[in-house]
């Protein structure tokens, strides 16, 4: 079965969709970083989807899923490298990914997590929800 | 440029129609940004046309209207049809699991939106982007 490969790097996972994903293959995609995250006990997820031509609802659903579920999990999620076109017709079409995390590019997705990872102070912690 | 229908029978078929539907907008010299907004609404119908419909056809067809050239598409199946066609294009209503964006979204990315449905008589849903 055709699957979308997921990379460990350091506590972190790093997924990079470089195919037109049909609908199953999007849900695959959900289910095994949800299963990677637990297992590697990561702390982050990297989602690159620079080589996307579109986000459809559908696509959009399933990173907004994705990054829900990392976050009961403990693991934050970045979405990185959006083309301006697909961020354009993404808002038109009326998405905003609520609760999902962007950068602009790789590097900066990285300095992301590795930010969002640094140990907390208490009254962070307090100020948390 | 011909006129062509593709199947939607399967999630394939919906990747398949993106790729033709960008192959045209291309060929027509739209933008990027319209080309994208095209593809998006495309692969939401044909998702809805799939999901919905129980499978159909696109007709995919370039329209001139004098002064300038456009893509039409026609997602048509022959489903249970939509019974509120108010409701289905309100934002956020889904008689599935997903968003609801699917036919709301696809009209805003759009020119012209036209959709044709009858309980038990199956849906049409044409769409027309102009260059």
């Amino acid at each position: 079965m055709e699957r979308i490969p997921i990379l460990r790097m350091g506590d972190s996972l790093l997924v990079t969709i470089q195919v037109d994903m049909h609908d199953r293959l999007a849900m695959t995609l959900q289910d095994d970083l949800t299963t990677a995250i637990s297992r590697n006990r990561s702390k982050g997820v990297l989602i690159d989807i620079s080589a996307l031509e579109i986000v459809d609802s559908f696509i959009g659903r399933v990173l907004a899923n994705i990054a829900a579920m990392s976050r009961v999990l403990d693991a934050e999620t970045v979405v990185v490298g959006m083309q301006p076109a697909v961020a354009i017709t993404l808002v038109e079409l009326g998405l905003s990914l609520p609760g999902v995390r962007t950068a602009l590019n790789v590097e900066r997705g990285i300095a992301m997590l590795s930010a969002l990872s640094t140990p907390v102070m208490p009254e962070n912690l307090l100020d948390d929800e | 440029m011909t006129n062509e229908t593709l199947p939607i029978r399967s999630d394939n078929d919906v990747v398949m129609v993106r790729q033709r539907v960008r192959a045209r907008t291309v060929e027509l010299g739209f933008s990027l940004v319209d080309q994208t907004k095209m593809v998006t609404a495309a692969s939401e119908l044909a998702r809805n046309t799939l999901r919905y419909g129980g499978g159909g056809d696109l007709r995919v067809e370039l329209v001139d209207s004098g002064i300038r050239r456009g893509l039409r598409l026609s997602f048509i199946d022959q489903g249970p049809g939509i019974a509120d066609i108010d409701l289905a294009l309100t934002d956020g209503f889904t008689s599935g699991n997903g968003l609801g964006l699917g036919l709301s979204g696809a009209r805003r990315l759009v020119n012209e939106f036209e959709l044709e449905s009858k309980p038990g008589a199956g849906t049409r849903v044409t769409i027309t982007r102009w260059k």
